[in-house]
């Protein structure tokens, strides 16, 4: 059996342009079931239109993306059901409750008994209280809450987080990040995280792969990463790959 | 699980959904709801009482009681049933939740179905009180055109969703930058689909394109039915034909909208 077979996403010499310009410029990678993998990149890197190409949301200019192996965007429906994400460009309505906004996700997702569903991701999820409020009264971390229950509603085998704790204050960012990593204990999922925020790439990822301006700059382990550029954290290998200073630069 | 909901096929439980969001929205809101009456009410009084006066003026009009009153009515039904559609397709986009829907396992067909039923929805909740209000008024009995008013209805919400299809690819291409062509597009049909005179009054040239346009039948028969009192069958059919023929042309339009948005990157970004 070949990689492209056992991996659950395929990126194969993907390649997106707009009026000409390269967002992604033929990046290849493949992730294989139950890892958690970063993707990390500067503004404008190329990090959501990738999600957005495994989505089946943008169409790729070339190259291809296989999620599940269902060719993205061509054969999407036949693992939407399976596959989730959360995202900063999107929200929830805001005029419904939190209970009817899961509500009508779950029956999107055919989720099989939806009330016993959303209780369960409402006790997990710290969203008990807030189930009967309406979402836009919320507060920026509820909402926050609110969007990752309906990224877990159908116990999704692949998610994909787009900065999914931007704007949180550090100790519900903290909190966020130890459910998802329950989650990924407990489900195996295979989760592909974009962010900005190194110590939860670190945290969260046994693997980071860096995108500056399309293309693949770097893709490792953490561990590894740390060793070859001789740096104490991910932020510094950041820097050195944002700022174009060559392992051996950086090592000095 | 059932394979029917797994996004393979098509599946009414995730229209249903749609359908309840869509409700759930609506009653949330009585400005909205409000919104619904208010616009068709002022409309029927004003026709109402200009007919009125007219018609205690001049014979004809005497004679063709309820034909302005009939014509409002029905361009409501036109222009609310597309209104309703596109209405329910811009929350999404005012959500910004459309990144969600996309995302999730419903289909384009099931998304457009779940409009199209909350377009009737929406029509119900403003034009059933304001025909009984045309009764109160002015005696003018909406619901006693029978069989016909059922396929003068037919016509006109095939029409309204056709535009209303059309309008919600320009929106996913586009943005919200094509906002105003869901609150505008049909009034090009007001001049053209003849609603308060016959088609007889336009230029030979512009006739052509009228009949092109399977309102212009609806109002024609409509005119027939209060006037004549005689329902024109052959006009409910040709207007169905042209119907058809539309309705196959906006889904087309939609598709390849929705493809192109696709390759611009607009789904996830809706905004202006």
């Amino acid at each position: 059996m070949d990689a492209q077979n056992t991996s659950v996403i395929a990126v194969d010499r993907l390649v997106k342009r707009y009026k000409g310009v390269a967002a992604v410029d033929g990046i290849s990678f493949r992730l294989a079931r139950g890892t958690v993998t970063g993707l990390l990149g500067g503004n404008g890197a190329g990090k959501t239109t990738t999600i957005a190409m495994i989505m089946g949301l943008v169409t790729p200019t070339s190259g291809t993306v296989t999620v599940l192996g269902a060719e993205m965007p061509r054969e999407r429906h036949r693992v939407l059901h399976r596959m989730n994400f959360e995202s900063p460009y999107v929200d929830m309505p805001m005029r419904l409750t939190v209970r009817q906004n899961l509500s009508v996700f779950a029956q999107l997702y055919a989720v099989p008994d939806i009330g016993e569903r959303i209780a369960s991701l409402a006790a997990d999820l710290d969203l008990i209280e807030f189930l009967d409020r309406p979402t836009g009264k919320l507060s920026a971390g509820q909402k926050t809450r609110v969007s990752l229950a309906k990224s877990l509603l159908n116990k999704p085998e692949v998610l994909l987080l787009d900065e999914p704790t931007a704007s949180l204050d550090p100790d519900t960012a903290d909190w966020v990040r130890s459910r998802l990593e329950q989650y990924c204990k407990d489900r195996g999922a295979t989760v592909l995280l974009a962010s900005h925020n190194m110590s939860e790439v670190e945290r969260l990822c046994e693997r980071v792969i860096i995108m500056k301006k399309g293309r693949i700059e770097d893709d490792d382990t953490p561990e590894r990463l740390l060793s070859r550029y001789s740096r104490e954290t991910l932020e510094e290998v950041f820097l050195d790959v944002a700022r174009g200073r060559r392992q051996s630069e950086a090592a000095q | 699980m059932s394979i029917a909901d797994t996004g393979m096929n098509f599946s009414l439980n995730r229209v249903a959904a749609m359908v309840r969001r869509y409700w759930y929205l609506l009653r949330s809101s009585w400005p909205r709801i409000l919104d619904l009456i208010y616009w068709p009410t002022v409309q029927m009084l004003m026709w109402g009482f200009l007919q009125l006066y007219i018609s205690q003026n001049a014979g004809f009009f005497a004679r063709a009681g309820g034909v302005f009153i009939g014509s409002v009515l029905l361009w409501d039904i036109l222009f609310r049933g597309q209104l309703g559609f596109s209405i329910s397709f811009l929350e999404e986009m005012y959500a910004r939740n459309l990144g969600n829907i996309m995302m999730s396992p419903l289909r384009p067909t099931e998304f457009l179905l779940a409009l199209m039923i909350m377009s009737i929805v929406r029509l119900s909740i403003g034009m059933i009180p304001v025909s009984l209000l045309a009764i109160a008024f002015f005696g003018f009995n909406l619901w006693a055109l029978g069989l016909a008013l059922a396929a003068f209805f037919a016509n006109l919400i095939l029409t309204s969703w056709s535009v209303g299809i059309f309008v919600a690819g320009l929106l996913l291409r586009n943005g919200l930058g094509a906002e105003s062509m869901a609150w505008t597009i049909m009034f090009l049909f007001l001049p053209l689909t003849c609603v308060y005179y016959p088609v007889a009054v336009l230029p030979e040239w512009l006739q052509y394109l009228a009949w092109a346009l399977p309102p212009t039948y609806v109002f024609e028969g409509m005119r027939a039915l209060v006037i004549d009192h005689a329902f024109r069958a052959d006009l409910m059919v040709e207007a169905f034909a042209f119907n058809v023929v539309l309705f196959a042309a906006a889904s087309l339009a939609f598709l390849k909208l929705l493809e192109s948005a696709r390759v611009h990157g607009s789904l996830l970004l809706t905004g202006e």
